[in-house]
């Protein structure tokens, strides 16, 4: 497990939510658009993905459902529940408000 | 938000707990679906597909940690805790099995012993009658100002129906009533209950066949109607349903059956006989003189059902109200008399009702005595643990957690021993109800249900946290730093400080149990060594039912009757005194007469006029039971229907009515049954109301009157009740068969029933108080060896934590029995101060058992000195054993040791 997403737990659900809001879609789907929106940045191994969504689930944040994929195979999709959309919302917040002051702390220490 | 948040995640808690194997399989294909998609996507990238399963692999990083990571998710942390903690509990029990078996069995005693009580408890006094709405029931009596309960006039209780407001039924019932079965094989006696009409209703019963009786049938000269208990039923006539309208022969009359009675149907109370009747037959119908006159108060009481809305006040106003009526309407009759409202529930539990009190405080001791030996148990244990608990605080465990951990051990063991107590609770609850069949009423309603269950469950519970409590706290806030820089021996002097409260408080719980059944057997054995006033041994008593033919002959024809039984009985070899016996019998039926002194004004009311009891015998009476006669004479054949009434009294009448005066040659007058009778001597005094009859203060003046003097129109009345007592060479019981002979010979059709030896008659008195006894005592000796076992636990645990202190002292010229003198003292210190904690609280305790003492003081100074005694030297007899060990340590092994 990476040691960035150690430390920013609570900012990697806020992620996962994020690309759930979007749509619905499987572990893997999640994993690639993670990749694709944050580059290099944020790495997330496939290891800690699931665990990760698979807590989400069991807060009642998202939900799981077994669809039939674009290709016919099966897979489990996660969408955004109305607990889950209105976590997102707070923990967006809060990381607002966090972030804000960390760069503010920075900018003081620079100059 | 809360509750939202819930409505998702408990389904799915549910489902991770129990559907577990299906959220598994999922996960599976989930993880199968993404490694597929990951090594397509590496495949279309170019690698070569082994290559790119290979890195898809590498990527998840280790499927099966994954997906253990994934099951963490599931949230059902607490209980999964539990299991865990149970788990570990039971394997930790199982890795000590001794200390396992000592601490389960130690709880399934105390558990069961309170199992067992409670459920009796449960079954007597808890439990609601087994009728319906049994609040609403009621039993009333008459009141006079000398008497707390006197039977009812009959004449009253028809007004009491008539004019009352407050009971939708109301019935009188006698039970003192007994017939002589005919036409149906042998003539047998057969119990009788005499009731009203509303008696069922007011209890709630109905028939099982047929219907109640009826109020054409509940009055004089209404067709005699009987309705059968279910087992009369069932023995005499097997369950047959043609019953119906058939009859049976009762003292020559016959009575159409119209009802059956459910065979567990119960009444029962301590004013009415533990049989229960056979027959019940209209109270109205009863052509006897003393029905009709309001003087009289023959056996009666009411039951009464509360119309729905009244409450037991209303009733008591109401039937107060009714009192002052009456009183204004008879004055000569009812003047002074009050009318008493109790609660059926109260009046079936009155007698029992202090003895269970006493015994479920004696029982709860028990339990607590065996709480605190598993407690100390656990300490003792637990220390050997501090090193675990201090590694796992280290680690980061919670206090909570630690506590969590140890409680479930000990609600474990206390689970089992409750299993165990449950089992030891019905097994010991019916062997003694066995043994004593007829010493507790409502004995049919203790069982184990629900309550008894909910109550086991619920006292292992609370155990179990009582138990491991103490070492929780104890052992959860370590001082991490000294515990582990210590090695783990972790034992600290408050340890033992801890353990030596627990014995203390131990040994004066048993100082307290001692002493109740010190107490206990102090008074039955001064209440046998109670003179009753006359000799029970060698004697036998019976009543005789008599045929139609004889009954209901005249008196003079029932008096010869009676000579020639008596005679008759006589002549039975080893036979060597026989008397007639009726109206009150020594420890049995009462019966009181009113009279006042001639020659000193009349009482204006009945209820002011004095009261004795009133005993109808034959000349051998004296000396059948050995009464001594103080002065004058006795009765002799001499004073019969044709002779001047003469009667004897006793001390107490003489002490009580003449003082110093002589009574011999005084009159009594009478207004009931008698004018008057000379007084012609005097006799020791009974105790008609048991053994310990001055506790209860109801020792009442007594008089004998020839049951041949009785007038013409009683003595007919009177032969229902007709008993004899004989003194025999040899033990009584050998006689019953011999004396049936002599009744047959008397009159084939005559019954010999209520065959009872006095020294039974005395026992019974006692039951009651032999059932405390032996329970108590029973306790006490488990108190005691709970005890032993506990001081014996601490001081060997104690001793053994100081094996390496010993081996200095030894090392440094301490003797072998310097060493044993300081275990011993050690344990003394315990012993004694916990044996007079014991005796200061007990104290205090023991007036609550005032009640069911007799003849000992509540701090009877002999009891208390020989508890303590005893209970010291066993306490110094545990601890001699752990000190005897401690002498022998050797310095060298003891020192290398540490």
């Amino acid at each position: 497990m990476s040691k960035p997403s150690d430390l920013v737990q609570g900012t990697l659900d806020m992620l996962l939510l994020k690309i759930l809001a979007l749509e619905p879609m499987n572990g893997f789907a999640v994993s690639q658009r993670l990749k694709q929106v944050s580059g290099d940045v944020l790495q997330m191994s496939d290891g800690s993905l699931y665990p990760a969504l698979h807590k989400l689930e069991q807060e009642g944040w998202i939900t799981a459902e077994w669809k039939t994929s674009e290709k016919g195979r099966r897979a489990k999709y996660y969408s955004l529940t109305r607990l889950g959309r209105r976590q997102l919302e707070r923990e967006a917040n809060s990381w607002g408000r966090l972030s804000s002051a960390i760069s503010r702390v920075v900018k003081l220490k620079g100059a | 938000m809360r509750t939202a948040h819930w409505l998702y995640t408990i389904p799915l808690r549910l489902r991770s707990l129990f559907r577990r194997r299906d959220a598994d399989r999922e996960l599976d294909d989930e993880l199968r679906d993404h490694l597929e998609r990951k090594t397509e996507e590496y495949v279309a990238k170019g690698l070569p597909l082994k290559e790119a399963r290979r890195q898809a692999l590498i990527d998840l990083g280790g499927v099966e940690q994954v997906k253990e990571k994934c099951r963490d998710t599931r949230h059902v942390n607490s209980i999964q805790d539990l299991t865990h903690d149970l788990r570990y509990g039971l394997r930790m029990l199982r890795k000590s099995p001794s200390f396992t078996v000592v601490a389960v069995l130690t709880l399934a005693l105390g558990i069961g012993a309170n199992t067992s009580l409670f459920s009796v408890v449960n079954g007597v006094l808890l439990n609601p009658l087994p009728y319906p709405h049994p609040d609403q029931v009621v039993i009333a009596s008459n009141t006079s100002s000398t008497l707390p309960e006197t039977w009812i006039s009959y004449p009253d209780f028809l007004d009491w129906v008539r004019d009352n407001h407050s009971f939708s039924s109301l019935s009188a019932y006698e039970s003192l009533v007994s017939f002589n079965l005919l036409g149906q094989g042998e003539p047998e006696r057969v119990s009788a209950t005499e009731i009203s009409s509303a008696f069922f209703p007011a209890l709630g019963v109905t028939p099982v066949l047929g219907r109640n009786l009826s109020p054409a049938e509940d009055q004089l000269n209404g067709p005699p109607a009987v309705i059968l208990s279910g087992g009369f039923w069932k023995t005499k006539f097997g369950s047959s349903p043609d019953i119906l309208g058939k009859s049976i022969n009762l003292d020559g009359t016959d009575y159409t059956v119209v009802g059956v009675l459910p065979e567990n149907f119960y009444f029962c109370c301590e004013n009415i006989s533990f049989r229960l009747s056979d027959v019940y037959v209209p109270i109205g119908a009863d052509k006897n003189p003393w029905m009709r006159d309001r003087k009289f108060h023959p056996g009666i009481y009411a039951i009464g059902r509360l119309k729905p809305g009244v409450t037991l006040a209303q009733a008591r106003a109401d039937m107060d109200g009714m009192a002052s009526s009456l009183a204004a309407a008879y004055p000569d009759t009812d003047k002074d008399q009050g009318i008493r409202v109790t609660p059926l529930k109260q009046v079936v539990v009155r007698e029992i009702r202090p003895f269970l009190l006493v015994l479920l405080t004696a029982v709860g001791f028990v339990l607590l005595i065996a709480c605190v030996n598993v407690a100390n148990l656990l300490l003792a244990r637990s220390t050997g643990r501090v090193r675990e608990f201090a590694i796992r605080a280290a680690l980061g465990a919670s206090q909570g957690r630690v506590i969590r951990q140890l409680l479930t051990e000990s609600v474990l063991l206390a689970m089992a021993g409750g299993a165990l107590g449950l089992l030891l609770a019905s097994w010991g609850t019916r062997t003694a109800l066995s043994v004593l069949p007829s010493t507790l009423p409502r004995a049919s309603d203790v069982r184990m249900d629900p309550h008894v269950l909910l109550f086991t469950l619920v006292v292992s519970l609370l155990a179990g946290v009582l138990v491991g409590l103490a070492p929780a706290l104890k052992i959860s806030q370590p001082d991490l730093h000294e515990t582990l820089k210590e090695g783990g021996r972790g034992a600290s002097g408050a340890h033992y400080r801890t353990q030596s409260v627990f014995v203390v408080i131990e040994m004066a719980l048993t100082v307290v149990l001692l002493v109740g059944a010190g107490l206990t057997i102090r008074t039955l054995v001064s209440l046998s060594s109670v003179n009753p006033g006359f000799d029970p041994h060698h004697v036998l008593s019976f009543n005789v039912g008599f045929p139609p033919s004889v009954a209901s002959a005249d008196a003079t024809q029932i008096r010869a009757g009676f000579r020639q039984l008596t005679d008759k009985i006589a002549a039975v070899p080893g036979v060597q005194s026989v008397s007639l016996m009726n109206a009150a019998v020594p420890m049995g039926d009462r019966y009181d007469v009113n009279f006042w002194i001639n020659g000193q004004p009349k009482p204006a009311t009945d209820a002011n006029k004095p009261l004795t009891l009133w005993y109808l015998v034959g000349p051998d009476y004296l000396k059948v039971m050995k009464i001594p006669l103080l002065r004058g004479r006795f009765l002799t054949a001499q004073d019969d229907a044709n002779s001047p009434g003469v009667c004897v009294i006793d001390e107490d009448f003489a002490r009580k009515y003449f003082g110093n005066q002589d009574p011999i040659g005084k009159r009594l007058n009478f207004d009931l049954v008698y004018k008057q009778l000379e007084i012609v001597g005097v006799v020791g005094h009974v105790k008609q109301f048991g053994l310990d009859e001055n506790a209860r203060s109801l020792a009442r003046a007594q008089l004998y009157a020839s049951a041949l003097q009785l007038p013409d129109n009683l003595t007919q009345a009177w032969v229902p009740f007709t008993g004899y007592v004989i003194r025999t060479q040899g033990s009584p019981d050998a006689f019953a068969a011999s004396i049936r002979g002599a009744l047959r010979r008397f009159n084939s059709k005559a019954v010999m029933f209520h065959t009872e030896t006095m020294d039974s008659v005395v026992a019974r008195s006692l039951a009651s108080r032999r059932f405390a006894m032996i329970l108590l005592a029973v306790f006490a000796a488990l108190a005691l060896v709970l005890a032993s076992i506990g001081i014996y636990g601490v001081i060997s645990y104690v001793a053994g934590q100081r094996t390496r202190e010993i081996g200095i002292r030894l090392a440094l010229g301490a003797t072998r029995s310097d060493i044993l003198k300081m275990v011993l003292v050690d344990g003394t210190r315990l012993a004694v101060t916990g044996v007079a904690a014991g005796l200061v609280v007990v104290a205090g305790l023991t007036r609550l058992m005032a009640k069911i003492l007799y003849g000992v003081s509540a701090t009877d100074p002999l009891t208390f000195t020989v508890v303590a005694v005893i209970l010291t030297l066993v306490a110094l007899a545990a601890c001699y054993v752990p000190a005897r060990r401690a002498m022998r340590v050797d310095p060298m092994v003891a020192l290398r040791h540490e």
